[in-house]
């Protein structure tokens, strides 16, 4: 262990020690000293967000592979732990969250030591620790056996904060729901990892890396783990866990949740499919091409009906995952057909979407949890306004939105941009029928870009701007300091990812490397100024022109227009001469939709109701309406609860041998020992 | 693989027009009302006849000419005339048939485009003539005219429906062979003609039978599935059977 | 080097041509559509006249309004700006057309929009939303059959940068490609509904119930409404550039001489009054449709520009 203490693996054990320390510190915040959580804990989970990004940050830009054995775990398998370029980048992903949520968190936890629902504070602390830890070292993870523990780790970590307000049934229900499928999604990986382990003759990743799979067995494994981890990542139909689990957490947790979490996932999928089977067949492609189409485009549909912001966050998750599925089918497309470079390239665009979704999903999380904070609400139905309220807070808020609804100069465009260029580079394959299906796929891409703006320009709308809808939202207060320091960081970083994209992708150069063995020199080729991904005369984009000419617009808008006239007049908006506008008649969450709920109907299982309530005494005259509204899940209703339904039948069966009577019993043992010695003899 | 450019003005005029043949498969598709749905028949057999024409003058096959000719008498006057008339006489002309999820339809239709084409990839790749890739194209006329004619319950548009598969094997016989012999085509064209006035002397019969051009009445034809409980649900039942 | 300073300066000036120009082209539309409908026209002027009379104007804005809505102009007429700067009009192979290709264009229609939606909902009155709401779903109907047709192009050329289609084209001569009918008319048909034209919207009414982008503008006065107005009269420009120039190229200046350029300038100015004449006999003979009957409008768009993409697989390629 000499050795590596000048390496950056000494940073990630410097970050995996600072969690747990913040964890034992968080232990001691009872009661009386509630400050040992918010600022001993979360200053120490600070410094193990800036430990993994500066260890993760320094191998994979040195391009170094670290590796070390601790004498822990099995007798006869010690743990292995390696940090390579791609751990790095998930490291350093998962880093700069920690580090906003530590800046974030404070304050926002001071709330839940308050008032007649408070809660006690160290369980918060102490399974955030485990929750980061989890994810701090399953990255590092060298060998299934380790990889799995801490995998479960980091799933037992989220089931125990997502029950932390358990209060509620509806939450209880969340975190049942979550561990349920987070147990069998592990269980799958262990499959998979069982296929790879017996080929390579051991549970390190070395010898699953040397084995030499069959066709057929490396399509079984490559199957387990893309269903293993696609749940965890939340992909179409394996999502239901999601958009129940992360709204209810902590909005901080629900960030790392949606943030960094779902994206470890990914890192599976990467990691089993390029780095421990490495032949891939271009079928899996369209496998988890498909998937992550139909994710990223039923994700957007259903997170347009939601009118709770953080629900409605949750399923553009869905969305976001798909899009990066998209990526990496492309890119295993292109791999599998021996187009080195275009898989590359698809590679790029998929892990640039995972790390710009990380920032600007966590960023509006936060805003979310800081509009939640001040408000106590989650319904759009209720909100209004609050632009003028929180003004920082709306406009962070406006650039998570900006970046995730794909709009240049965002870092959401870039990695979208990608990805239609990878596709685009179709016509390159020698299948005819992908040649067809992958613009087709392409075009659900721009759809689902489309939708996301549209649901985008509502959550803020009908959050942020016109006028409050109730009495909370009208007194709100812009949030502390250190809650805008953690949003902030996030929005400088989503500004800098989306402006300098060739650096970016300079920066991602050896992880294709060491998963693929090339790298995309041919983005840089004009300089840090342009971004060419396949080559200056077939794609080039500018970000920094695109704030160069808004930046002009609004210069000139200046020079020529403002200076020479008046100053602007206030007065009432324009109401039709019906006298004073009242918030009933903004437009709301629900009756933005509408259109939309209407071109696609089938989508739903739509549960709209309308209630007459009417004057008593007088007929025909009404005294009020009330509409209703719900969109329900149709693999909900299709999948889980027939299996539901199928598994509790089953165990009923099953349960009829279960008598409670002891002769019974003594009768079954009896059976059992007599099988048995007429087998054995 | 020669490029698309470099084939020919007059292969690629084929090309084009095969082309707008599929989409005039596709409007006739998405049309639910009976005289458009007649009307874009007829362009499909103009676009036919002028593609096959095309074919004639490119390849020198002048027996092409003939065919296009025929197609022209039959599937642009002669056959929608007869569907005209007949809709005046049973009044539908203005019926427009409700289709579910109309845009499911047409992507089942683009499904079908994609399928043809991996289907007749090993066919196209043994031609050599320059104008094969339209053979995709006529198995995709064939295939969704039988989606048409799933997709409706209207006589009528089952009838386009069929109308439109011939028109896809004519046109699959002249890309991929230069035709089939004069005979046949006679023939063929005789029988559709014959089809044709059939249909019309059936639907009038239906009409007076069952009050309604509605396929799915037809299983009242059945006594033993009108005796069950729960398929006499229409309002007007089998006491109009005369 | 000096190569390089032609090529910046010539992009500076077609951009600017394009920007002022914009009003030209509208107001040519109003007086052809006046024409036609044998009404009295006003002359091509009034369209400068009355921007320049919305700039010296005070513009009122609502009491509630943020800084949202104050920005917003600025934003769309940025975005415009970098569209007109990176389409070529007169010359290909401007410096400025690697800002932005046909992807980031759409991009840009979609930061404008997404920022007018906003402004829409900002003031709180019903309008404002109702207008929003329906412009985002029209444009998320409008999106996918933009991007396939535009796929058609860019995989026929092999290259989504407009100076290399314009020269992929030129370099191919006349070639009778069914794509590209399918496309053009499959982009024709998005380009209608993204203008906010007859038959998804009407430019010339304030009828309330039948607005889509007028309703999201509503409470704009003095500058702002200016800059909307002219971003809204670029972005009409920037449809009809480009389906002249890629899909009839002919005539756009390929080196930098003064005759070239001349021949590009009268080239285009032809094309977009043709151009002109086609809209307006489109939408004299054509009616409003109700809301809901443009998703079965832009479905067809979405199909041409789909069978587009599908013929040039099927039948271009291989």
């Amino acid at each position: 262990m000499g050795e590596v203490l000048l390496q950056p693996l000494a940073l990630m054990y410097l970050a995996a020690f600072a969690t747990i320390l913040s964890g034992v510190a968080a232990a001691g915040a009872v009661r009386r000293y509630p400050l040992l959580l918010h600022a001993g804990s979360f200053a120490l989970l600070a410094v193990a967000g800036a430990a993994g990004v500066a260890g993760g940050g320094w191998a994979m830009l040195d391009d170094l592979t670290v590796t070390d054995t601790i004498a822990f775990g099995l007798p006869w398998l010690r743990w292995h732990l390696r940090l390579d370029p791609l751990s790095g980048f998930f490291s350093v992903l998962l880093g700069t969250l920690v580090l906003a949520v530590a800046l974030y968190g404070p304050r926002y936890t001071r709330e839940f030591g308050r008032g007649e629902s408070a809660q006690p504070l160290p369980p918060l602390g102490i399974f955030t620790a485990v929750f980061v830890l989890g994810m701090q070292m399953l990255l590092l993870a060298d060998d299934a056996f380790m990889f799995l523990v801490f995998w479960e780790m980091m799933s037992v970590g989220g089931y125990l904060l997502v029950a932390y307000q358990h209060q509620h049934p509806a939450n209880r229900h969340a975190a049942f729901l979550y561990l349920l499928l987070a147990h069998i999604g592990s269980l799958v990986i262990l499959i998979s990892f069982g296929v790879l382990a017996a080929f390579g003759g051991g549970f390190a990743f070395d010898q699953m890396r040397a084995a030499e799979l069959s066709p057929l067995w490396a399509t079984l494994a490559f199957t387990f783990a893309l269903v293993g981890f696609g749940t965890k990542a939340g992909i179409v139909p394996l999502h239901a866990w999601l958009p129940e689990a992360h709204p209810v957490a902590p909005s901080h947790v629900s960030a790392l949740m949606s943030g960094a979490m779902i994206k470890m996932g990914i890192y599976g999928i990467v990691r089993v499919t390029y780095d421990l089977i490495g032949q891939i067949q271009w079928q899996w492609g369209v496998v988890v091409l498909l998937v992550g189409t139909a994710s990223a485009l039923l994700g957007v549909l259903y997170a347009l009906m939601q009118h709770d912001l953080k629900r409605l966050l949750a399923y553009h998750s869905i969305e976001n995952i798909g899009i990066v599925l998209m990526g990496l089918g492309l890119s295993m497309i292109f791999l599998g057909t021996g187009h080195k470079t275009l898989g590359v390239l698809g590679l790029v665009a998929a892990l640039y979407h995972t790390i710009n979704h990380a920032l600007f999903k966590a960023l509006l999380f936060l805003g979310a949890g800081a509009v939640l904070h001040r408000t106590h609400e989650r319904d759009l139905e209720h909100m209004g306004g609050l632009i003028h309220r929180m003004p920082v807070t709306a406009a962070f808020f406006l650039i998570g939105c900006v970046a995730i609804s794909a709009l240049p100069p965002l870092n959401g465009f870039v990695s979208e941009w990608l990805t239609f260029q990878t596709a685009l580079q179709a016509p390159r394959l020698e299948n005819g029928v992908l040649r067809a299906v992958i613009p087709i796929t392409a075009a659900t891409l721009a759809l689902t870009g489309a939708l996301a703006a549209a649901c985008f320009v509502k959550a803020f709308g009908v959050a942020f701007l016109g006028q409050p809808r109730s009495r909370h939202v009208a007194r709100a207060r812009e949030v502390g300091p250190g809650m805008l320091a953690g949003m902030g960081l996030l929005s400088a970083l989503c500004l800098v990812l989306g402006v300098i994209p060739t650096s970016v992708i300079e920066a991602m150069a050896p992880i294709t490397q060491m998963l693929v063995g090339k790298a995309l020199p041919s983005a840089s080729v004009r300089g840090w100024l342009w971004l060419t991904p396949v080559a200056p005369e077939v794609a080039s984009y500018s970000a920094p022109f695109v704030v160069l000419g808004v930046a002009l617009a609004f210069l000139l808008g200046y020079l020529l227009l403002k200076r020479r006239a008046g100053p602007i007049r206030r007065g009432a908006a324009w109401d039709c001469g019906f006298g004073p506008l009242t918030t009933r008649m903004q437009y709301t969450s629900t009756a933005y939709s509408q259109p939309i709920r209407r071109v696609f109907a089938p989508t739903w299982k739509l549960d709209e109701r309308i209630e007459e309530v009417r004057e008593p005494g007088v007929p025909g005259r009404l005294r009020a309406l009330h509409y209703q509204f719900h969109a329900v899940d149709w693999s909900w209703l299709m999948g889980y609860l027939p299996i539901g339904r199928a598994v509790l039948t089953a165990a009923r069966v099953v349960g009829r041998i279960q008598t409670g009577s002891i002769h019974t019993y003594l009768v079954y043992s009896f059976v059992t020992l007599l099988l048995f010695l007429w087998i054995i003899t | 693989m020669t490029q698309f450019a470099q084939i020919g003005v007059f292969n690629q005029a084929i090309v084009l027009f095969a082309a707008l043949v599929l989409f005039t498969s596709f409007i006739m598709l998405a049309q639910t009302r009976m005289l458009p749905l007649i009307f874009s028949f007829a362009w499909q057999g103009a676009l036919l006849a002028v593609a096959t024409a095309l074919v004639a003058f490119v390849s020198g096959h002048s027996h092409l000419y003939v065919s296009a000719l025929m197609t022209v008498a039959l599937k642009v006057v002669a056959i929608p005339w007869l569907l005209y008339r007949l809709t005046l006489q049973l009044k539908i002309q203005f019926d427009a048939e409700p289709v579910r999820h109309p845009s499911l339809l047409l992507l089942g239709g683009a499904g079908l485009v994609i399928f043809s084409y991996s289907v007749a990839l090993p066919v196209v790749h043994r031609s050599g003539l320059a104008t094969r890739n339209t053979i995709a194209v006529s198995v995709a006329v064939i295939l969704i005219g039988m989606l048409l004619m799933i997709a409706r319950k209207k006589a009528l548009a089952q009838v386009i429906g069929f109308m439109s598969i011939e028109n896809g094997l004519f046109f699959s016989a002249v890309v991929s062979t230069y035709g089939m012999p004069l005979v046949v085509e006679l023939g063929v064209a005789f029988d559709v003609l014959v089809a044709a006035i059939l249909f019309g002397v059936f639907f009038l019969h239906m009409r007076e039978s069952f009050d309604s051009l509605d396929v799915d009445r037809l299983t009242r034809l059945s006594e033993a599935r009108d005796s069950l409980p729960g398929h006499g649900e229409a309002g007007e039942a089998p006491e109009s059977h005369p | 080097m000096d190569h390089y300073l032609t090529a910046w300066l010539l992009a500076a000036a077609q951009t600017a041509l394009f920007v002022a120009a914009a009003p030209l082209l509208a107001g040519w539309v109003k007086r052809v559509k006046c024409h036609m409908q044998n009404r009295a026209a006003p002359p091509v002027a009034q369209v400068y006249r009355d921007l320049a009379k919305l700039f010296r104007k005070q513009p009122v804005i609502a009491e509630n309004a943020s800084w949202v809505f104050r920005a917003t102009p600025y934003i769309v007429f940025g975005a415009m700006l970098l569209s007109a700067a990176a389409i070529p009009l007169v010359a290909v192979d401007l410096p400025t057309g690697a800002i932005a290709d046909v992807i980031v264009l759409v991009g840009f229609a979609a930061l404008a929009r997404f920022f007018t939606a906003l402004a829409g909902l900002d003031i709180g009155t019903a309008f404002g939303g109702m207008g929003s709401s329906r412009e985002m779903t029209v444009a998320a109907l409008a999106e996918p059959a933009m991007l396939m047709a535009v796929f058609t192009l860019s995989m026929t050329a092999n290259s989504t940068n407009l100076s290399a289609v314009i020269n992929f084209n030129l370099d191919a001569g006349l070639v009778l490609r069914p794509s590209f009918l399918f496309a053009l008319s499959g982009f024709a048909m998005v380009a209608v509904a993204e203008t906010g034209r007859i038959p998804v919207d009407n430019p010339a009414t304030h009828l309330e119930l039948t607005m889509i982008h007028e309703a999201m503008i509503l409470e704009y006065s003095g500058r702002h409404l200016g800059l909307i107005e002219w971003a809204n009269q670029i972005k009409l420009m920037i449809y009809a550039v480009l389906m002249a120039n890629v899909f009839w190229p002919w005539g756009i200046a390929r080196e930098f001489t003064a005759p070239a350029l001349a021949l590009g300038a009268v080239a285009i100015a032809a094309k977009l009054a043709l151009l002109a004449v086609a809209l307006v006999v489109w939408e004299t003979v054509m009616a409003k449709m109700r809301l809901f009957r443009v998703p079965q409008f832009l479905g067809f768009a979405l199909l041409l520009s789909l069978l587009g993409m599908l013929t040039h697989v099927v039948l271009e390629t291989g």
